[in-house]
């Protein structure tokens, strides 16, 4: 007897997205947000950008200069529920966020949100403000350390919004976030707030991240612990930009800002997945002189670098630009006349902090760099990203900020950004991390599109997606690495660890996955402890 | 003598603790040759026993994808050799390694005694291999009579730490120590038609040196080395990868010598070169080589 089957009028089919997740609708409710609907889903969608309350200066003798940032926040209308800006071009090292919302807690505000272009273990110490509700938004490209811990603990009263480094840009200029105040560290600093990422004792080379705050924020502090004669010039962020100027005794730990370069690894896995990705470059069709390219500073990713350097040198190729994130290697093919610019918005290393002033060697915004939301960025133009993963799934999802505990451990940073903007992304993860297979069925969490990403270099073979018969054609013509089919490196890793049983999330949602464009791309659910 | 695999290729032979698992499940991605589990120095004392029940798992639940797996057995001087035996055989391994070889009975004692678990845990008899390593002076002269000891032995390989200890002296780095020994070991493995193995190279910062010595035992005519990183591997098959020249002149040997054994001709010449039918063997170890080294595109 045929079961009557009840259609029920169920928006489920908007709810599921592009990647397949399912959105919960309290969560588009509250947030106002659609789901992700493919990388190009808002192409050509017209928007006003938001402008900022400026406080004009005319008289002369106004002064800029304030005494502590106590005086800064008073001045600048600090209320509770405000919203405040800060870069991490300091990394680990960083002061600032710390030493500024020590002053907000003590000033008894609450109901803060952090909107900073990340977050991490240098950070530990907001822990009590957020369990005190000092602190109840976080919006940032990602967390690591306790607050990342205490997000997926369900700590935080709002949503954390986890976005990429061209996803903060458009949240900030299309006014989705404001901006009530931005500080901006600055490694030096005039009186009248021209910022500069050198010169200083806490250099870290360019301030990239910082741009559209001085642009968008209603208030605008920068925070120095050099501060040098006027004009501070060429400025990063000019004073036609800056409300406050404040001094103090040390915005960053040199050392943890920008560390000697990293050793070539020895570690033949690393160097193999590293022989693996130049291969995919030099044998894919837009590897030719003037092409693109950005990396990452990770073993393999630096290794490779240095093969291609080698490859590039023998056949007479140079490299049109690179972008993003700078360190050693980059800064030698420079030197070695190998890359025509750089075009930076961070600096790993001295060699890329030291390398900033050279001709060449240009400064560029995050959002020039990355936003989806302007009339055309630089990773558009990219030829090749390297990029790398925490998990990678079947249909090429990548996870890049939930660990595979369920815990938020990491960070979206210009990955999405740049594996969308790339004609060739290519993301290096070893099969396995530990005993957690990095190839798996389904990632934790989704926070780059299958879409993005056109081939996967393990430890035990190369994957390209299906996507992209193109690569795969090449690939297969040079005979160059190992391919397989993402299932059989998936299956491979099974077979050695084990399938792991998926992680056990309690009901509340804690985050979202912010897309590029702003839709949502994935949740992060409260993590419960294990039972069996 | 038929035992497919006893002339196998064993450029490579990579040792590896086999009680570490984070070494032992996948060591085959650096594609070694073969992979030597170690049941011996590398594993502490109080150890032991975990170590041989990591290996037995090893061997029995990961798929080393055609790479050869030896086990370094414990010296025949401890109580311990039995049972690492009988747990390499029950587990599956290709072959032994005897450590600190000194006679042909100490071969044969270690062949009884695999030839006893093959049959206990029902594998194939006489499919286990073996293989002696020369670690004193005494064993490097009796090496003609260890390398003529048994029938499942595939090769001797010189252990170079122990040896040098041994002659009262250390490793110097240009090999002059080793000398004797080497070409003791050679001559002693050829005349019985077994492999033969160079010492492990143990300064990892120093791959020039790593390059060079490799070089010299290729061309005294080892079969393959002892590696312990897998940094090695990539020089030792590079070194072993014949040339396009030699490939090109294996192939005219093997196919001249087909030819001509149809017609009858015993001695004939290849681009010059006298040729008879002693030369067959190595033109085909030849292409053997350029096919493992994924060099070789003809049709032999």
């Amino acid at each position: 007897m045929p079961v009557e089957i009840v259609l029920v009028k169920y928006t489920r089919e908007l709810k599921i997205n592009a990647v397949g997740r399912d959105i919960p609708e309290e969560i588009l409710k509250i947030t106002g947000k659609e789901v992700f609907q493919g990388n190009n889903y808002k192409e050509g969608v017209e928007y006003h950008k938001q402008g900022p309350i400026v406080k004009p200066v005319l008289d002369h003798n106004t002064s800029k200069m304030v005494g502590s940032i106590r005086e800064a926040l008073i001045k600048c209308g600090a209320h509770d529920g405000m919203t405040l800006g800060f870069h991490h071009h300091f990394r680990e090292g960083d002061l600032v966020v710390n030493m500024v919302m020590k002053e907000v807690h003590d000033m008894g505000f609450k109901d803060v949100t952090i909107c900073a272009s990340s977050l991490g273990k240098a950070h530990d110490a907001l822990l009590p403000y957020i369990e005190d509700g000092t602190i109840t938004g976080i919006q940032s490209s990602g967390v690591r350390g306790k607050i990342g811990e205490a997000i997926s603990r369900g700590k935080l009263q709002k949503l954390a919004i986890m976005r990429s480094h061209g996803g903060r840009v458009r949240a900030i200029q299309s006014g989705e976030t404001v901006l009530d105040i931005s500080f901006i560290g600055a490694p030096t600093c005039d009186d009248y707030g021209n910022c500069k990422g050198i010169g200083g004792k806490s250099d870290c080379g360019v301030l990239s991240y910082s741009f559209v705050d001085g642009q968008h924020a209603n208030k605008v502090v920068a925070i120095t612990d050099c501060l040098v004669p006027f004009p501070n010039f060429p400025a990063d962020i000019a004073m036609t930009r800056v409300d406050y100027v404040c001094v103090v005794d040390a915005i960053g730990i040199p050392e943890k800002i920008a560390t000697g370069a990293a050793k070539p690894t020895t570690d033949v896995r690393k160097l193999m997945m590293a022989d693996y990705c130049t291969q995919v470059v030099i044998n894919t069709p837009w590897f030719k002189d003037g092409f693109s390219y950005q990396t990452g500073v990770g073993g393999a990713s630096i290794a490779s670098a240095a093969s291609l350097a080698k490859i590039m040198e023998e056949r007479g190729i140079k490299m049109g630009f690179a972008v993003g994130g700078m360190s050693k290697g980059m800064v030698d093919m420079l030197d070695r006349g190998l890359v025509g610019k750089l075009l930076d918005t961070q600096d790993f290393d001295l060699f890329a902090v030291n390398s900033v002033k050279r001709p060449n060697h240009h400064r560029i915004s995050a959002g020039a760099y990355a936003n989806p939301f302007n009339k055309g960025c630089f990773v558009n133009k990219l030829d090749y990203v390297v990029l790398a993963a925490l998990e990678v799934d079947t249909h090429f999802n990548c996870n890049v900020v939930v660990g595979s505990d369920g815990m938020i451990t990491g960070a979206q940073g210009g990955h999405p950004d740049a594996a969308q903007g790339a004609k060739c992304t290519i993301v290096i993860c070893p099969l396995l991390q530990g005993r957690i297979p990095a190839i798996c069925t389904d990632v934790t969490t989704v926070t780059t599109p299958g879409e993005s990403i056109d081939v996967v270099v393990t430890d035990y073979g190369v994957a390209v997606n299906p996507a992209r018969q193109d690569i795969l054609d090449a690939l297969k013509a040079a005979d160059c690495v190992p391919l397989k089919t993402i299932e059989e490196l998936r299956d491979i890793a099974y077979k050695i660890v084990g399938e792991p049983d998926p992680v056990q999330f309690g009901d509340r949602i804690v985050g979202i996955i912010e897309a590029r464009d702003g839709t949502i791309m994935d949740v992060v659910r409260e993590v419960k402890d294990y039972t069996v | 003598m038929s035992h497919p695999n006893k002339k196998r290729l064993r450029r490579t032979m990579m040792f590896l603790n086999a009680q570490k698992p984070g070494l032992i499940k996948d060591p085959y991605i650096y594609k070694p040759d073969s992979i030597m589990l170690d049941l011996e120095d590398a594993v502490a004392e109080k150890e032991k026993d975990a170590a041989r029940f990591s290996l037995f798992h090893a061997l029995r639940e990961i798929d080393y994808r055609g790479v050869e797996r030896v086990v370094r057995v414990n010296g025949l001087d401890t109580d311990l050799w039995r049972e690492d035996i009988r747990a390499a055989v029950a587990g599956g391994c290709d072959s032994i390694r005897i450590p600190k070889t000194e006679t042909a009975k100490d071969v044969q004692m270690v062949a009884d005694a695999v030839a006893e678990a093959e049959k206990e845990f029902g594998v194939e008899p006489g499919r286990v291999l073996i293989m002696a390593a020369l670690e004193s002076a005494k064993g490097v002269m009796h090496a003609l009579e260890i390398c003529e000891s048994s029938d499942r032995l595939f090769g001797v390989a010189l252990s170079g730490g122990d040896y040098t200890k041994d002659l009262q002296t250390t490793i110097s780095g240009t090999g002059v120590e080793l000398m004797g020994a080497r070409q003791m070991m050679i001559i002693a493995a050829r005349a019985a038609g077994v492999q033969c193995f160079d010492t492990v190279f143990t300064n990892l910062d120093d791959m020039e040196g790593f390059r060079k010595e490799v070089q010299t035992i290729k061309q005294m005519g080892f079969d393959g080395k002892s590696i312990i990183n897998p940094r090695q591997i990539s020089i030792v098959h590079e070194i072993y990868t014949p040339t396009p020249k030699e490939i090109t002149f294996a192939e005219k040997v093997v196919r001249e010598i087909d030819e001509k054994k149809a017609l009858g001709i015993g001695v004939f010449t290849v681009d010059g070169k006298m040729i008879d039918i002693a030369f067959y063997d190595g033109a085909k170890r030849t292409i053997e080589l350029a096919k493992a080294s994924g060099v070789y595109k003809g049709e032999l």
